[in-house]
């Protein structure tokens, strides 16, 4: 591993929670919330935070709720401190994550709680569809009838059209993301598929097909973070280091980027996380990227440099995305098993990037992982945040 | 219902106009007033023919609300001869099998339904330009 050359003050994770993604058809918004900040309040032995920052996409459209912020820090007993939502889609987590460093980078503040939190289940099918779909522009692709799944279809066609990908030929992240969740006690799916499974799925939005897809649900995670010159996280665990926060933008419609497959916003993130931790591709032992489909998972891997332009997909085909392989991916079953709790997810990838890092992640552990990044898109990768965590005992 | 909103728009759904910038001559749609590529205001009209041709295309079948009836629908990113992309349903598509590089050009048809009372929605739509038999 690369020395240390982080441009951020030493920011620590004190702790870390989760819920299972799921229908959680006995719990509402709050609730979930709340399980998984008073696991992360636990973890961090009672620490309590300052302030609060939410991440979250749909309760505006699915629950009739605005103002997460403040139900949140009341519901959790902490009336009084800064409370509010941060709002980028799918990015929504990694934005409020990135909003909280820089909270404490600045001085001003030494404990902030970060929860990403999602309730899709009390609404179905084409209400759930049109509020994915107001991420895309309302006016000139929502209207045509466009959904994230259409804009992942359009975008996986051509590129098996330029990169002469074979049939099935993006088999390997569904496949991996399956083998993976096995492993994780809080997975969505937690059962391996074969390649007949993924051959005969039912097409989405063609050539993207059910296997291609993320299935979204119900889900909280949170992470508790301090300034590590003000609060030492106390206890045997691991300590984990914050290396690199980093939120890029493209345009918003996927027909007004010069180059879509080029995904410059993911580019542009990842080369700036990269750039403020001191690290290149080859010193990143994991990448929880957002595989909300499968087509994003091959753009992910090849705009952070972990493969030529139009081979990231090879890197599934051949087991360099497992656990074991060149760089694993989706290492507890990511956004296709584990689950997808739409603005919730930069937070779970954080939260799982940790409990690699600390050994935490059982029988899914990555073996000697040091440093992991996590990275969530919103929409066809028009807001994309990027942040590198480290093990601080190894810097 | 949003009359307003599908009002405000009624020339670039039903005309495909967008703008020209000025100072570097790059066309522009859907209209935004400051040129993506070099920065300054470009507030010019411009008439789009409506020519282009297929850059992806897919199949959507789980519609988002108010699409519903008309699933499952094609939808496509169309690159414009005059250089930009636009999303937009295919329509009167036959027998015609659709390719990337399908020439295609733009007609109005009917895209949705807004609101209780059902208010209808025009817009674009691309068909293949039809090639003699």
């Amino acid at each position: 591993m690369h020395a240390p050359g982080s441009a951020l003050p030493e920011i620590l994770v004190a702790g870390v929670g989760l819920t299972p993604i799921g229908e959680h058809w006995e719990k509402s918004l709050r609730s979930i919330a709340l399980e998984a900040m008073t696991a992360a309040v636990e973890d961090a032995g009672g620490l309590r935070p300052q302030a609060l920052f939410v991440g979250n996409m749909l309760a505006p459209a699915l629950s009739a709720q605005t103002h997460l912020g403040v139900l949140l820090a009341d519901f959790a007993g902490w009336r009084g401190i800064e409370a509010a939502t941060y709002e980028a889609a799918g990015a929504s987590g990694g934005v409020a994550l990135r909003q909280a460093v820089l909270a404490l980078a600045s001085g001003e503040m030494d404990r902030v709680m970060v929860v990403g939190v999602e309730k899709l289940t009390d609404r179905i099918g084409s209400s759930v569809e049109a509020a994915l779909a107001a991420a895309a522009d309302a006016d000139f692709e929502a209207v045509q009838g466009l959904t994230p799944a259409a804009q992942a279809g359009l975008l996986m066609r051509r590129y098996i059209h330029e990169h002469h990908v074979p049939e099935h030929g993006f088999a390997g992240f569904s496949l991996t993301a399956h083998a993976n969740a096995v492993g994780n006690p809080r997975a969505l799916y937690r059962r391996a598929i074969r390649l007949e499974d993924y051959a005969s799925a039912p097409m989405l939005s063609d050539p993207l097909n059910l296997f291609d897809a993320a299935p979204v649900a119900d889900g909280a995670a949170a992470i508790l973070l301090t300034r590590g010159d003000r609060h030492r996280p106390a206890g045997e665990r691991t300590p984990i280091r914050i290396l690199a926060s980093a939120v890029a933008t493209g345009p918003l419609a996927l027909h007004d980027q010069p180059d879509p497959l080029g995904f410059e916003a993911a580019l542009i993130s990842a080369g700036r996380a990269m750039a403020q931790a001191g690290m290149a591709a080859r010193d990143i032992d994991l990448f929880e990227l957002h595989d909300v489909f499968s087509i994003y998972a091959a753009l992910a891997l090849e705009s952070a440099g972990f493969a030529e332009r139009g081979q990231g997909w090879r890197l599934a085909a051949e087991g360099e995305i497992s656990r074991t392989g060149r760089i694993p991916i989706s290492t507890l079953g990511g956004s296709k098993a584990r689950g997808d709790a739409g603005g919730a997810t930069g937070v779970y990838q954080a939260v799982e990037v940790v409990l690699q890092l600390q050994g935490r992640a059982g029988e899914a552990q990555v073996p000697e992982a040091q440093v992991g990044m996590g990275q969530c898109l919103g929409g066809a990768g028009a807001t994309v945040a990027t942040h590198i965590l480290a093990r601080a005992d190894r810097l | 219902m949003e009359v307003s909103r599908h009002w405000r728009l009624r020339q670039q759904r039903y005309a495909l106009v967008g703008e020209v910038c000025p100072h570097c001559d790059v066309k522009i749609f859907p209209p935004r007033d400051i040129c993506p590529d070099c920065g300054r205001e470009a507030r010019t009209e411009y008439q789009f023919s409506g020519r282009g041709e297929v850059y992806s295309y897919t199949t959507v079948h789980d519609a988002p609300a108010g699409h519903e009836a008309y699933a499952p629908y094609t939808v496509a990113v169309i690159r414009l001869e005059e250089g930009p992309m636009v999303t937009a349903q295919l329509t009167d598509l036959g027998d015609q099998p659709i390719e990337i590089g399908t020439p295609v050009e733009m007609t109005t048809r009917k895209i949705g339904e807004d609101g209780e009372r059902g208010m209808l929605v025009y817009a674009y739509k691309f068909r293949p330009v039809l090639r003699p038999a």
